[in-house]
This record gives C-alpha cells, sequence and structure tokens, in this order.
C-alpha cells in the first residue's frame, strides 16, 4: 500500500463517521526556525476519543507540532482549530481556558524539581481552582497518583523516582486537571522495554477511564503499535500519510518501511 | 572591522531585549492576579538567607577599612575624625555598593542557574501550559523581592559595618560604642542616607531582572545554565556601578552631595 493510498483510505473512514466531531483541527500550518522549514502545509483532523500517533523522524518537527497546538510556539502561517478556537490568535486569558481542557506529557517530565510530588500535583490545581478546599485537592492529588499506581510517592522529590515513576508522576500531573486532550511528547524514550509498555498499557488505560483524545509523538514502534488508533507520518514538514498500523505494517513506501526495518 | 559590527550588533540585540524583558515587569507583573506566597517564599530566600553573608563581609569591611584608615589619619593628627569618615564612607558609597555587589554574587547567580536549569529541563514551559504566566509567577516575584531585600540587608549591613569600625577603632583606643555612635552621627545628614538608600531599590531591581533575564533564555542545556549564571553576575555587577554612576551625577545635579 501506498502512503497516498493510505490517506485516502483514512479520508474516506473521516467522512464515513460524520457523527464523530474533530476535536483537533489543523490546516495549512507553516512553521520555520532561521532558514529552516520544519512544517510546511501541514494538516490533520483529530476526532474525539481517538488516539493519534505522530510519527517522524528525529528532527521531522513532531515536538514543534504539538508545541504549536497548546501554544507554547506560534506558528508563522495556519490555523490550528482546539474546540474550534484557533490557537494562534487566542489572547493569553483565553489560551489559559482552552489549556485546562489539554494536557501535555513533556518528553523530560518537566516536574518542579524544588516541590515534592503532592506539590508538584497541587501546582496546576491551585492554579485553576483556587477554591477548592484542602480536603478536596488531596483526595484529587490522591486519585491521579492512584491512577498511574504511586500513592507512596506523595511527599517523595522527583529525584527520589526512577524514570519510569518520574514518566507516571508526570502522566498523574497531566490528569489531574482531567483533561479532554492528552499530547504526549515521545512518552517512551529513555525507558527500558518493560516500563514502556507499562506507559503504553497506562496510556491506553486513562484513555479509556476518562475519554480523552491523544496525540502521541513517538519514533518507537511498540508504542506506536500499542496506542494507535491511526498513525500519520510527518516527513519534509508535511502529513505524508496516514493510516493504521497494520496499513502501515504492510506499506510499501520506503519512507515507511524504514520505521519497521 | 567585522568582529567589532557584530559585537555591537550582539551589544544592542541583548540591551534591546533585557529593556524588553525588564518593561514586561511593569506591564505584566504589577497586574493581577498577586502570586503573594510565592513573592514571600522569595523575600525569605533572597533576603533572610543571604542575610549571614552580607552580615559576615560588612563585619568584616568595616574593621578593614578602620584598620587602614587610621594610620594615614594618625599622621595628619586628625585620629579622631576617623568615625565620621569610616560613617560617611560606609552610609553613602561603600555599604550599599559593596553590598549590592555581594548580593549580586549571590543572587542573581543562583537567580539564573534556577532559572536556567527550568529552561532547559522544559519546568517554564510546563508551567505555562498548566495556565500559570511564568514571567509573573517566577520573573515578577524575583524581581520585586531582590527590590524589596537589597535595602533592608544594606541598612542592616551598614549597622553590621559600622559595628566591626567600632572593634576596629577600639583595637587602638578604648572607646565606648555611645560615644563611637555619637561622633558617626555627628556630621551624617539625613541627605547622606536618603539618595544612598534609595539608590539599593535600583541595584536590587537590576540584579533581579538581569539574573531572571540571563535564566529566563538560557539555552543549550547544561553549559548554558552555567554560562546564564556566569553572565548574570556579571552584568549585574557592571550595571551597580553604571546606576551607581548615574545616581551620584543625579544627586550632584539636586544639590545633595
Amino acid at each position: 500500500m501506498k502512503a497516498a493510498d493510505i490517506t485516502e483510505d483514512q479520508e474516506d473512514l473521516n467522512h464515513g463517521e460524520a457523527d464523530v466531531r474533530p476535536v483537533i483541527v489543523i490546516e495549512h500550518l507553516y512553521k520555520k526556525f532561521g532558514d529552516l522549514v520544519v512544517l510546511d502545509d501541514f494538516n490533520l483532523v483529530v476526532k474525539r476519543e481517538e488516539n493519534v500517533v505522530v510519527l517522524g523522524k528525529s528532527g521531522s518537527g513532531k515536538s514543534v507540532l504539538i508545541k504549536c497546538i497548546i501554544g507554547l510556539l506560534k506558528p508563522d502561517k495556519g490555523n490550528i482549530l482546539v474546540f474550534d478556537q484557533n490557537i494562534p490568535l487566542l489572547g493569553h486569558d483565553d489560551l489559559d481556558r482552552v489549556r485546562t481542557k489539554v494536557g501535555f506529557l513533556f518528553q523530560g517530565n518537566a516536574l518542579y524539581d524544588s516541590m515534592t510530588v503532592r506539590e508538584n500535583l497541587e501546582f496546576p490545581l491551585r492554579r485553576h481552582w483556587i477554591d477548592f478546599s484542602q480536603q478536596k485537592v488531596d483526595e484529587l492529588v490522591m486519585e491521579a497518583l492512584n491512577n498511574v499506581g504511586l500513592p507512596h510517592t506523595v511527599d517523595m522529590m522527583p529525584a527520589e523516582l526512577s524514570g519510569g515513576m518520574l514518566k507516571r508522576v508526570a502522566l498523574a500531573r497531566t490528569l489531574i486537571l482531567k483533561p479532554e486532550i492528552i499530547l504526549y511528547d515521545e512518552p517512551t524514550t529513555g525507558l527500558d522495554p518493560v516500563t514502556a509498555r507499562e506507559i503504553d498499557n497506562l496510556i491506553i488505560r486513562l484513555q479509556k477511564k476518562y475519554h480523552t483524545t491523544s496525540i502521541i509523538i513517538s519514533h518507537d514502534m511498540n508504542c506506536v503499535k500499542n496506542t494507535a488508533d491511526r498513525v500519520v507520518l510527518l516527513s519534509g514538514g508535511k502529513c505524508y500519510a496516514q493510516g493504521t498500523y497494520p496499513d502501515f505494517e504492510a506499506s510499501a513506501d520506503e519512507n515507511i518501511k524504514q520505521f519497521f526495518e | 572591522m567585522h568582529g567589532f559590527a557584530t559585537k555591537t550588533r550582539f551589544f544592542l540585540n541583548e540591551t534591546g531585549s533585557l529593556s524588553r524583558f525588564t518593561a514586561r515587569f511593569f506591564s505584566v507583573g504589577v497586574k493581577p492576579r498577586y502570586e503573594v506566597k510565592e513573592l514571600l517564599a522569595q523575600c525569605y530566600i533572597i533576603g533572610y538567607k543571604s542575610l549571614p553573608l552580607i552580615a559576615l563581609t560588612a563585619f568584616i569591611m568595616g574593621l578593614v577599612l578602620t584598620m587602614q584608615l587610621r594610620p594615614s589619619l594618625v599622621v595628619y593628627g586628625v585620629e579622631s575624625k576617623l568615625p565620621i569618615m569610616i560613617g560617611i564612607a560606609i552610609v553613602r558609597e561603600i555599604g550599599p555598593v559593596i553590598t549590592a555587589l555581594i548580593f549580586a554574587g549571590k543572587i542573581a547567580s543562583s537567580i539564573g542557574a534556577e532559572l536556567g536549569s527550568m529552561k532547559v529541563t522544559e519546568q517554564i514551559d510546563a508551567m505555562e501550559v498548566s495556565g500559570t504566566n511564568p514571567y509573573k509567577y517566577l520573573v515578577a516575584t524575583r524581581v520585586m523581592a531582590a527590590t524589596l531585600m537589597l535595602p533592608v540587608l544594606t541598612v542592616l549591613g551598614d549597622a553590621i559595618c559600622l559595628f566591626g569600625a567600632y572593634i576596629g577603632v577600639n583595637m587602638h583606643t578604648v572607646t565606648s560604642y555611645r560615644l563611637f555612635i555619637a561622633q558617626v552621627f555627628q556630621d551624617l545628614t539625613f541627605g547622606d542616607f536618603l539618595p544612598a538608600f534609595i539608590k539599593t531599590f535600583f541595584f536590587g531591581f537590576a540584579v533581579g531582572a538581569i539574573g531572571c533575564y540571563k535564566g529566563y533564555y538560557s539555552s543549550k542545556g547544561t553549559r548554558g545554565v552555567g554560562n546564564s549564571a556566569n553572565a548574570a553576575v556579571v552584568l549585574a555587577s557592571v550595571m551597580i556601578f553604571v546606576i551607581d554612576l548615574l545616581a551620584v551625577q543625579i544627586t550632584d545635579l539636586l544639590g545633595l552631595n
């Protein structure tokens, strides 16, 4: 199967399920750094409760893409509609309101290293729900930690945790605001295969529990296989191909095949 | 010639960037919602935790200054003027400037390194994603704390420096502390104290803003963090002298000298 075929198949799939509203619509996205064009007329539609994995080589612009979606980077051209709000045009306050519905799991976890796990999890809660009692905050913190199987780490510092535990705590922090969309930036990078599999399972379990929509950036094919409802290949700044994991596995396209070698 | 042009362009770019960064303090940092808890935490870290270092250096400075000045005054037969000379030197110039330099060495580097490491580990991005304005939470609170704490530290440092000077005077003659203080304040006026006190607010603001600026725009991994901390101290120290020079000119023009 060729890349174009996969894309056409997916378009058919999208049209066939018209009742499923898209929560993210990216149109003609263009972003460059200096003379380096990273995203060049990139388009993508993500439906509610869908797990989309964006696959691509290192430096292909995968992280730039999700940072544009969350508003950390401003695209040079194009629209990014999240819940029908055009992210590049939003002011700071409106962007913050959208961000309460969008979680972001950083590649390096980005836990605040001067705070305990409890304080890390409390931080986003305290910013958005000032009126919550301490008891309510404690309940939500423990619920989030129970979800990732780490309630005993609540008073530990991030420096005391292993790589896999850090990733889980970061995921718990992402989940604590109960986001409707979660953006994962290479969630299994740097983890051993067993821990990586555990993180994959956690992503799937939490997606089912909270009915979240996910965009997962990865070049770990096990992660792609385990988590993807749909795979999108980002190459040359464009959406080169999209389809299911079996479609990609069966593809004869050289650009796709190299990820399976 | 090409190198000079590049360095000039870099200098102008940095100056513009630092000016814009600092201007954001007045447009973003002073608007609600106020980060009172973080401000108090930073006042504790920046002010209270700097006190032992400031106190130690101030005491030694007062002692050494007295020991160095005394022989010259003895030669001219004006040893009795030692307390007032030391008082003027400490209150008007040495106290504020040396305290600010020690403060810059400790605080600008620590803020630069802290924000720099937060930047390269994406903690600042994480803060932004969680709906917190990192400039308001991290920068405005640190700049405000440095601006408020340095004047307090300077007053305390001046007092401890004078105590060191008193010990220095007593190494050769027996003088009561009450007499020493009376001699120090004999010719000191509010006009000596006020301009020196006011300029410490500007010193503190410069130290906080430069430390935050260098950390906030840190890049290139751990080496970048080290460079940020180093550059923050150097630039803050230079800025203290520039502000001091301007302050002297202004007080001179106003006839306060």
